[in-house]
């Protein structure tokens, strides 16, 4: 990790000899240090589930948020530098708002994917100042179906129907015009064990209530017990029994997911204990 | 607009296109004392939703003062591909926000890579009459159809209101017809009884009102397109003129 730029990483405003920004890709190391974030997009609805690691015993549960709302009716999950995140998060609920007060309607998610992946983007090209070190991820549930889309330092937005985010992707700022953006997607400390979990699932035909468990399920399983003791999980979920609303989830359907999760370790760990 | 099959651009035929749409005769024909009056669009507009569109209406006439400036007016204004607006007032006033109507909602569409929705459209031309408020006289409907709610009708009247209604008049002949339409409009109404009544409504405005005239011009907006249908003077219904 340390010693690949030799010399072409000091600015984000120089390339190295073979093509590579290697300040963004820095930037994309900070992301996958952070706690685990995952997004699932099922039939009806996206689930967020984020493990946020505790540090400190003095922690006050609830404070410190990694899930915010942007307008009612998107959500925004954060990875990476969390003071970045919510300059970013700043912006988006801006660029809302002034989409609401000119147009009247509420802002559609694929565009503000689109503005943030331009603003996130302009910071990759010069050399005073640094890329964002966080990746954001934004859900919402429109009239043509539920959206889930991920920005990522280097300004890409992915709108592709696959599960990989291609973190040394070289392609700063693509656009592509294929609709659905992301099916599921997980990013983090323990992005590669999570996204394997996502895959074993069948989204397409997963109900929001049976995701959001799924979710928590994840997260228990892709949390690190042993560098990380403590963490608290947060779940929101925006779909149609929400009515498009994008909100935490109520306390029974957390705890119900919780038990779920916790349930599912000890199976786990009970069929480990018998090999 | 579709932005993905854009037509051909030729420079000369839009030049000339654009020089033929105003007639030039209008500086030589109007007497110097009739100048100074303003050019209005007094007029009779109207825009009605049914299911799978939206039907509008509008007479022919620009008048200033006493004086027909132009008797084959087209009122009807196309803001996007499956959206008109309706225009009443000041004739100025109101082509000037349509075209920049046009021109953000042609942005803003390629921004999207979608057509924009009809309250989109009608919010900018709200936030237009009302931003300049003390200065426009402008009275206009914004009606269309998009994928999202179907076929709507956004009224947009001289201080900047901006209200959905399923039918809506405007222009100083819908005074007349208001009692008209009240008795005949019912709702669920098919394409064909919509057109005939708002013909209808046009014909009994134009009748009554000094600033209405001339031919009626009707378009339906639907999921396929536009459909323009003019109306000569003498093909109108025919009223008892009292």
């Amino acid at each position: 990790m340390s010693s690949i730029g030799s010399g072409y990483d000091l600015s984000a405003s120089q390339f190295s000899p073979d093509g590579r920004v290697f300040q963004v890709e820095y930037a994309n190391k900070a992301v996958e240090a952070s706690g685990t974030v995952i997004g699932l997009r099922c039939k009806d609805g996206v689930a967020f589930a984020v493990e946020k690691i505790i540090t400190s015993r003095l922690y006050e549960k609830g404070s410190s948020k990694r899930i915010h709302n942007v307008d009612k009716h998107i959500g925004m999950a954060v990875a990476g530098l969390l003071a970045d995140a919510k300059q970013i998060l700043t912006v988006a609920r801006d660029e809302a708002k002034q989409y609401k007060y000119d147009y009247g309607v509420s802002i559609p998610v694929k565009y503000l994917a689109d503005r943030l992946s331009m603003y996130m983007h302009a910071y990759t090209l010069y050399g005073f100042v640094r890329p964002f070190g966080c990746q954001v991820f934004l859900a919402s549930y429109e009239h043509d179906g539920p959206q889930l889309y991920a920005v990522e330092p280097s300004g890409v937005n992915n709108v592709l129907k696959n599960l990989f985010i291609n973190l040394s992707s070289n392609s700063f700022f693509s656009f592509t015009l294929i609709k659905s953006g992301y099916f599921g997607c997980a990013v983090g400390k323990a992005q590669q064990t999570a996204k394997t979990e996502i895959e074993k699932l069948k989204l397409t035909d997963m109900k929001l209530e049976d995701g959001i468990k799924e979710a928590a399920k994840i997260i228990y399983q892709v949390h690190d017990e042993v560098k990380d003791r403590m963490f608290e999980l947060e779940l929101s979920w925006v779909g149609k029994n929400t009515e498009g609303k994008h909100e935490r989830v109520p306390t029974n359907v957390y705890e119900d997911a919780e038990k779920y999760a916790k349930a599912s370790l000890e199976e786990a760990s009970d069929d480990e204990d018998e090999m | 607009m579709d932005v993905c099959n854009p037509p051909t651009y030729d420079a000369e035929e839009e030049l000339l296109r654009h020089q033929k749409q105003y007639s030039q005769m209008d500086k030589l024909l109007i007497p110097a004392e009739m100048r100074h009056q303003p050019v209005s669009t007094g007029t009779t507009i109207i825009a009605m939703e049914y299911d799978g569109g939206v039907v509008l209406g509008a007479d022919t006439r620009t008048s200033a003062g006493s004086f027909v400036v132009n008797r084959f007016t087209d009122k009807l204004t196309p803001l996007t591909d499956r959206i008109y607006c309706l225009r009443s007032g000041s004739a100025a006033d109101t082509q000037a926000i349509s075209q920049v109507v046009q021109y953000q909602l042609e942005f803003l569409s390629a921004e999207m890579n979608e057509p924009p929705l009809v309250k989109i459209a009608a919010n900018c031309v709200r936030r237009m009459i009302y931003q300049y408020r003390d200065d426009f006289v402008a009275g206009m409907i914004v009606a269309g159809w998009d994928k999202k709610l179907g076929g709507q009708v956004y009224s947009c009247p001289l201080g900047g209101l901006l209200v959905r209604q399923p039918v809506s008049l405007g222009g100083s002949g819908s005074t007349y017809i208001w009692g008209f339409l009240d008795n005949n409009y019912k709702p669920n109404m098919t394409k064909k009884e919509c057109l005939e009544l708002v013909l209808k409504a046009i014909t009994l405005a134009i009748t009554r009102d000094g600033s209405s005239g001339g031919c009626a011009r009707l378009a339906v907006i639907d999921a396929q397109g536009v459909e323009r249908i003019d109306v000569l003077g003498n093909e109108l219904p025919k009223v008892y003129d009292l």
